[in-house]
């Protein structure tokens, strides 16, 4: 689709404290299941969303963690975090969910999705969008 | 709020007939629902009905219908791997309609 | 006259815990809940703002955002909301940092 504009959504806050990360991955699933060419960026405490073994049941609240596994099936393949972020809350990629997509071209194989970037490699990425939200 | 009674017993739905609670599903609910739709429920529609509901319970959302035709596709063969089987089966939209019956919300997306 | 403290935001989201553990007297407690508790992980930047000061966080908040006992710096309570309960009781006054 020659058409599909870039799409970029930034999510910068820790999921289940504010809505912003719930009500993010919901707009990144709409848009990608418009064919547009989406890609999502986690910096500052968004790095949180991805942690391995999110357990809410103490907390009332929906576990929306596991739905980060579906990014893949809805063709949403470039998934950047940021280092920088990683390192100031003393995290590591090993901390994150591994998120991958499948390449129908290649037999299903399984692809990593998330990019770790730099501060300065996320700056020529935006750059490079056509649209840019913030969550 | 609406509801739908099935086999004497009373599930709440919300004001487009999905299920309030998907935890209150059962056959039967979708049976019932079905008919409301004059569908009759074959080994056909379960197939996708039960793999909405794995679906679900491995993601937490409903897939949209792109990515609904492209799992089914990969799961149950390139045949049913397509909208119009897809259409045959739930004439109101895939997504949509087999979604209700399986007692999911409304998928993301879904227009 | 103890005081419990209450931080409901990431410390790399908001200055609240700075100010809360900047302002803290001797026999003060501080509680993360919520966002908050992020400030309780030993290899986070601002595990050094706990240093020398009584620390409690909130359980089910922990494992909501997927975080272990081993992850978090020495010394810190993990307690349920009946602890919660019975921190606010054993305090003559509860300020929260919002």
């Amino acid at each position: 689709m020659s058409d599909a504009k870039k799409f970029m959504y930034i999510n910068r806050k820790a999921p289940y404290g504010t809505i912003y990360a719930w009500e993010s991955l919901e707009v990144v699933l709409i848009g990608a299941a418009f064919e547009q060419d989406v890609s999502v960026t986690f910096m500052d405490d968004g790095v949180y969303q991805l942690t391995k073994g999110q357990d809410t049941t103490g907390i009332g609240m929906k576990n929306f963690s596991p739905t980060y596994s579906a990014l893949g099936d809805f063709e949403v393949t470039k998934i950047y975090v940021e280092k920088e972020s990683l390192e100031e809350r003393g995290l590591s990629l090993d901390d994150l969910q591994h998120l991958v997509w499948e390449d129908e071209d290649e037999d299903y194989a399984e692809k990593d999705s998330i990019r770790l970037v730099s501060r300065a490699e996320l700056a020529d990425v935006l750059a490079g969008q056509d649209v840019l939200f913030n969550f | 709020m609406g509801s739908i009674e099935a086999n004497g017993k009373t599930y709440e739905t919300d004001e487009e007939g999905y299920l309030a609670d998907l935890n209150t599903w059962d056959k039967d609910v979708a049976d019932v629902m079905a008919k409301i739709d004059d569908c009759e429920l074959t080994d056909s529609h379960w197939e996708v009905i039960n793999f909405l509901r794995e679906y679900y319970e491995e993601y937490q959302i409903a897939p949209a219908v792109r990515v609904l035709t492209k799992a089914i596709g990969k799961k149950l063969g390139k045949d049913k791997g397509n909208s119009k089987y897809l259409y045959e089966l739930f004439p109101y939209g895939p997504a949509k309609q087999a979604c209700k019956y399986a007692g999911l919300p409304k998928p993301t997306g879904c227009v | 006259m103890a005081m419990l403290h209450l931080v409901n935001k990431s410390p790399y989201d908001t200055g609240n815990l700075n100010t809360a553990s900047g302002i803290m007297k001797e026999g003060d407690r501080l509680l993360l809940i919520e966002d908050g508790v992020y400030g309780a992980m030993k290899n986070g930047k601002a595990a050094s703002l706990l240093n020398g000061l009584k620390v409690s966080v909130l359980g089910p908040d922990l494992a909501a955002r997927g975080i272990s006992q081993d992850k978090l710096a020495d010394g810190i309570d993990v307690i349920d909301y009946a602890g919660f309960v019975d921190l606010v009781e054993a305090n003559d006054k509860t300020q929260s940092w919002l």
